[in-house]
Order: structure tokens, then C-alpha cells, then sequence
């Protein structure tokens, strides 16, 4: 019998390296290994760590057939957007940078005065999304965008995706101020027609050729193969994979996937989001199939206080038995101490009611709305976003969610709920799904080279819980 | 993929406000495209700021109005005053349907309509063959009137 193909699949994350070593025959976790980040320093420091620990959990490292990598790195992708209209080609260029992987530093609409373009160049970007009229529409504003920016000696890669009719204008105005330019499909090419598939492809395009370096993260590269997304975007990936399956095994259909993190709370949805309900009518921008929400105010530790102010304290009190004075001491010392894990019983009780809250806010916010208007022929209900009340599965990730108390309770406070507010179209009765192994971006990367492979090792490693729908919700206040 | 080249127009369609009645703008947004205009059809339940936003995003020369349920002067108010703060300063608007509650002097009618700032207003049972005949009046007028300007400019 030949050697078992194996794959070591790793994420540069902002506070550790990480490491997975994936049999990939079997679909099956060989071991795991973590070391710290050290992009500031030297990227292969913390990568030489994380082998040595990986070592230490398997015995001997085999040789890899694969060795595949994710970062989130030095800050990970930050990203500015710029577009028209506020509710139309700027929040198309949004979502295509979120499903790209992306942080989000800044998002604009409409012209871009000299100010705005002095702000965007103080943010500093990896990338900047330069989006703005239909194809056919309207070309003064990217136009007069490109030139400002240009002028002002913006300083960073930028990838146009906008009116097509400017798009190559737009381009050699800023490569003739010397940046580098990719340009790439509209990000609505007819008028609330979503499109932001070439826009994520051209980020990614621009993150492994030109990111990865700047951000030091090449400097290991004798270590690996490639670099091949932020690790969101490996994330997403999952996501799509074990929504659509492979060409030989069918996938979990439409989900949801809930990334609870010390800084931030990301949403995922694979899913259409069409109307459940009969009689409700779809408004406004389409969504995409595959969209991602970053909370940035939601996060376990370096936001803990502001998911309290999201939550309140004392729905957070009552969920953790803690009384609020002792939930509001607690809270000043998981924001001041980022890698705080719990060592008492009262602690994990917090840890968990902020899990839940992060995780009810969040899918709050990435869920749909209905709303009634009133005509002269009756009432009649619109949907605003995506409906996931059909929703097939939940799956959560993190490292509350990992490790954590009652993952299951958590996981159950992104579903519809009794008292709730019936207008926000969350799921309702979905399979939920705990990423034990935080094996999701191992997942999406290994699904790069071998898609039937990942989806086996998705399927093997998930692990099924039962949800609690009524005791595991945290109102949003 | 349709690219819009320089000599066609493109046009906004809509119900305005909470009006369900989208039947007579479906017809009329069909005789457009037939007519070779490029339609961004919003349908039904349309918001007056929704018909402003479509148009700066695709640059229309044009936004046609439907309303059918008598609501129209208040939904309309302020529209020309919207798209002027928008940069839309020399589109066109037409609006057209039951544009008043009951019996009422078209000329009227027609008068009010035109003071909000609509170039033209189109009573009930209007032919759509109509509507294209005064666009193409219209926007030959327009045409003429820039080239004009574009010609002194360049003297």
C-alpha cells in the first residue's frame, strides 16, 4: 500500500500560527499544532513552533503531500471600498471585499472629497475596491474618484470593478500615478444585478501576489506551498463547499456558519434567502448567494465590553448568574488581557453568556427583516435581505465555541426564538454543527486542491449537538 | 451584456409609493425597451428616493412615474427638488396614471403635476405609442440644445 496522501494546512492568524495535519485518504485530523504569530518579527518563527509542537502530537511529521496556507495576519486584509450610491455599487464593492476575506478600514459612496481621500491614504489599505456606476451608467464619479485618489498619491494596489464603460480610463489613470491596477467584472452591471464573484477573484489574485509579501508572510516560504487566501475567505470557502457538496457526494444544503472570535463575530451564509412565507414580496439589493458580516464590536475578549453594550449587562448577568457588578469587574479584565481563558466556574459562566450574546446579535444582524406597509389594497409584507428560516444547518466556530462551555446552548442563540421579534428571519429549526477542531479554514483550503477530500474531512470532523432553542437565547437589546 | 452607446437613453420605470398597481407600467416599461430604450424597471412599492437612486447610479436621462391609487401629489411632492440635490439637474421626469382622487379638470391636474416639476404628465388611458412620440420630441429637443451648446463652446 502507497503512503496515505497528507496535507498540512496552516493559519497565520493575528495572535497564534496554526497548524493541522489532515489525512487526506481518510478524511481524518493527524494532529494539530499552534505556535505564536511572529509576522512582526519573523514569520518563520512562529511556524517553526507550531511544527515542533505539531511534531510533539504525532510523533513524526510525514511528508506532506500539500502544504497550504491561510493568513490573517499583520491586521489581515484591510481594505477600503469605494462607490456610488450608498445602498447600490458601494454596498456591492462592501460585499465583495467581506466575501473576499477582507477587514473592512473604510467604505465610501458617492464623490470622494479631499479629505476622504487624504483619510484613505492615513488608513493606510492592502487593497483598495474602486466600484461605481452600471455598465453603461454612470461614469463621472469613478472617474473624478480615480483622479482624487491618484492626485492625493494613494499607495496601494487597487482593483477596479465598476462602470465598464470608464474601467480602462479609470486604470491608466492610476497606473499613470504609478499604482498597480487590476481591473475586473462590475460589481452591478445592471442595475440591482449583484455580481461579486470577479471582484473577490481579483482580490485574491492581489493578496497572493502582492499581500502575502508586503506582509512578510512569504518570508517562510520554503516551509509551504502557497499562500492562498486570507482566512476568512478559507472560511467562506468551507462554507460553499459543504453547502454545494462535490461532484460525487451532496452537500448539507443551505447554511450558516458562526465565527466567534476574540475581536470580532463573523456571519456566513450559503443560501438564497428567497421568501419562506407566501405573500412576501423581495425588496432592494439582492444579496449574495455566499455573504459574509464581520461584527467588529462583537468579540470575546477585545470587544467583550462592547458585546455587554450590545446585549446589556444585565441580560448577560442573568445568563451567567453573575450578578452585574461582578459581570462588569469581570469584563475590564478579559478587555485588558486579550488571551484571558477562564479558570473558575463563574468565568466560563461569562464566557458563555457572551458567547451567546455575540452569536444572537450577530445572526440578528446578518438575518433578513420582514416589514409591513400599509397600502390602499391592504397591508402588505416586504422582505428586506435573506430569509434563513429553512436553513438546513448551523455550524459554529471559534474557540468558545470549540472549547467552551455548552457550545450547544450558544450555537442555539443564532436560531428564532419564542419572544422574538417574528420580523427578523432567523433559522428555525436547523441542525446545529460544532467545528471542534477549528477545522473550517483547513477545510476551505485543503477544498483548493482536493474538493471530495475536504468535504470528507468536513463531514467527519463536524460534530452534531442538540440545539436548546429556548434556554440558549440571550435577547438582543 | 448591453452596453449603452452614446446615441440610446435609458430610462427609470416606476410605481411610486405604497402603490401596488404595477400592471399599465409593466406594458408601459415593455413598449419602452421595444422602443429601444434601456429600461431600469423598479416595479411596484418603489419609493420616490429609490427612483433618484437607480438613476444616478445608471445615469438615466429619464424618470417615468407611474401612480395609480390617487396618493400621487403627496408621493410626488418635492420629487424635481430631490433629483436637483441629487446632481440630476436636467433629467426628465414624466408621471402618468390616476394621479388624482375623483372627477377632476385635467388641465388641471396636468397644471399641478407640471409645477412639481414634471416635464409631462399623462392622464388615465393614455397609449403608450404617445408617451414614446413625446420622448422622442423631448429627447430630440435635448440633443439638439447640447449639441448647440457643445458647438458654441468649441467656437
Amino acid at each position: 500500500m502507497t503512503d496515505a496522501r497528507t496535507a498540512l494546512l496552516i493559519d497565520f492568524g493575528s495572535t497564534f500560527t496554526k497548524l493541522r495535519a489532515i489525512d487526506m485518504d481518510a478524511g481524518r485530523i493527524l494532529g494539530a499544532g499552534q505556535g505564536p504569530s511572529t509576522v512582526t518579527t519573523d514569520v518563520t518563527e512562529g511556524l517553526d513552533a507550531a511544527l515542533a509542537d505539531l511534531e510533539r502530537d504525532m510523533g513524526t511529521l510525514p511528508e506532506f503531500t500539500h502544504r497550504l496556507a491561510s493568513s490573517s495576519a499583520a491586521g489581515g486584509l484591510r481594505m477600503v471600498t469605494a462607490g456610488l450610491v450608498k445602498e447600490l455599487t458601494a454596498e456591492a464593492a462592501r460585499q465583495a471585499a467581506l466575501g473576499a476575506g477582507a477587514r473592512l478600514v473604510g467604505t465610501y459612496a458617492y464623490k470622494l472629497t479631499a479629505g476622504d481621500a487624504r483619510a484613505i491614504i492615513e488608513l493606510a489599505p492592502d487593497i483598495l475596491l474602486l466600484a461605481g456606476g452600471t455598465d453603461g451608467g454612470n461614469e463621472d464619479v469613478i472617474r473624478a474618484n480615480a483622479e482624487r485618489l491618484a492626485d492625493a498619491g494613494l499607495d496601494c494596489p487597487v482593483v477596479v470593478a465598476g462602470n465598464r464603460n470608464a474601467a480602462d480610463d479609470v486604470a491608466a489613470t492610476l497606473a499613470g500615478a504609478g499604482l498597480s491596477v487590476s481591473v475586473t467584472g462590475n460589481v452591478m452591471p445592471e442595475f440591482n444585478v449583484l455580481d461579486v464573484e470577479p471582484a473577490r477573484a481579483a482580490i485574491r489574485g492581489v493578496f497572493i501576489q502582492r499581500i502575502v509579501h508586503a506582509k512578510g508572510v512569504d518570508r517562510a516560504a520554503r516551509r509551504f506551498d502557497a499562500v492562498l487566501m486570507p482566512t476568512p475567505a478559507a472560511v467562506l470557502a468551507a462554507a460553499r463547499l459543504l453547502a454545494d457538496g462535490t461532484d460525487s457526494t451532496p452537500g448539507f444544503g443551505p447554511l450558516l456558519v458562526v465565527d466567534v472570535g476574540g475581536a470580532t463575530t463573523d456571519v456566513h451564509s450559503v443560501a438564497e434567502g428567497a421568501p419562506t412565507r407566501d405573500g412576501v414580496l423581495p425588496r432592494g439589493l439582492p444579496e449574495p448567494l455566499a455573504k459574509r458580516t464581520v461584527e467588529g464590536d462583537l468579540g470575546m475578549r477585545i470587544n467583550a465590553a462592547a458585546i455587554a453594550g450590545a446585549a446589556g449587562r444585565a441580560s448577560l448577568a442573568a445568563a451567567s448568574g453573575l450578578s452585574e457588578d461582578d459581570v462588569t469587574t469581570r469584563l475590564s479584565s478579559l478587555t485588558d488581557d486579550v488571551e484571558t481563558l477562564p479558570d473558575d466556574a463563574a468565568g466560563r459562566a461569562l464566557d458563555r453568556a457572551l458567547a451567546a450574546a455575540a452569536v444572537a446579535v450577530a445572526v440578528d444582524r446578518h438575518a433578513g427583516r420582514l416589514e409591513v406597509v400599509q397600502t390602499v389594497n391592504g397591508p402588505i409584507t416586504v422582505q428586506h435581505g435573506k430569509d434563513l428560516g429553512d436553513i438546513a444547518s448551523v455550524i459554529g466556530t471559534g474557540g468558545v465555541l470549540a472549547h467552551g462551555e455548552d457550545a450547544a446552548g450558544v450555537l442555539s442563540a443564532a436560531l428564532a426564538g419564542r419572544d422574538d421579534d417574528a420580523s427578523v428571519l432567523r433559522p428555525r429549526a436547523p441542525n446545529l454543527f460544532i467545528d471542534q477542531n477549528y477545522l473550517l479554514y483547513a477545510v476551505g483550503l485543503l477544498a483548493e486542491v482536493d474538493a471530495d477530500a475536504a468535504l470528507m474531512l468536513a463531514r467527519n470532523t463536524l460534530f452534531r449537538v442538540e440545539g436548546d432553542s429556548v434556554h440558549g437565547r440571550l435577547p438582543a437589546a | 451584456m448591453t452596453a449603452a452607446n452614446a446615441t440610446s437613453h435609458t430610462l427609470v420605470t416606476g410605481v411610486i409609493g405604497a402603490d401596488t398597481h404595477i400592471v399599465g407600467n409593466r406594458i408601459l416599461s415593455m413598449a419602452l425597451e421595444e422602443a429601444d430604450y434601456k429600461v431600469v424597471s423598479l416595479g411596484a412599492l418603489t419609493p420616490a428616493d429609490e427612483f433618484v437612486k437607480a438613476a444616478i447610479e445608471t445615469a438615466a436621462d429619464g424618470i417615468m412615474v407611474s401612480s395609480l391609487y390617487g396618493q400621487g401629489e403627496l408621493d410626488c411632492r418635492g420629487f424635481r427638488d430631490m433629483c436637483i440635490e441629487a446632481g440630476l439637474d436636467g433629467i426628465l421626469l414624466y408621471v402618468g396614471g390616476n394621479l388624482v382622487v375623483g372627477k377632476q379638470d385635467w388641465a388641471d391636474v396636468e397644471r399641478r403635476y407640471q409645477e412639481m416639476g414634471f416635464d409631462r404628465a399623462f392622464p388615465p388611458g393614455t397609449r403608450t405609442a404617445e408617451v414614446i412620440e413625446a420622448l422622442g420630441q423631448d429627447f430630440t429637443a435635448r440633443d439638439a440644445a447640447r449639441d448647440a451648446a457643445g458647438e458654441r463652446a468649441a467656437s
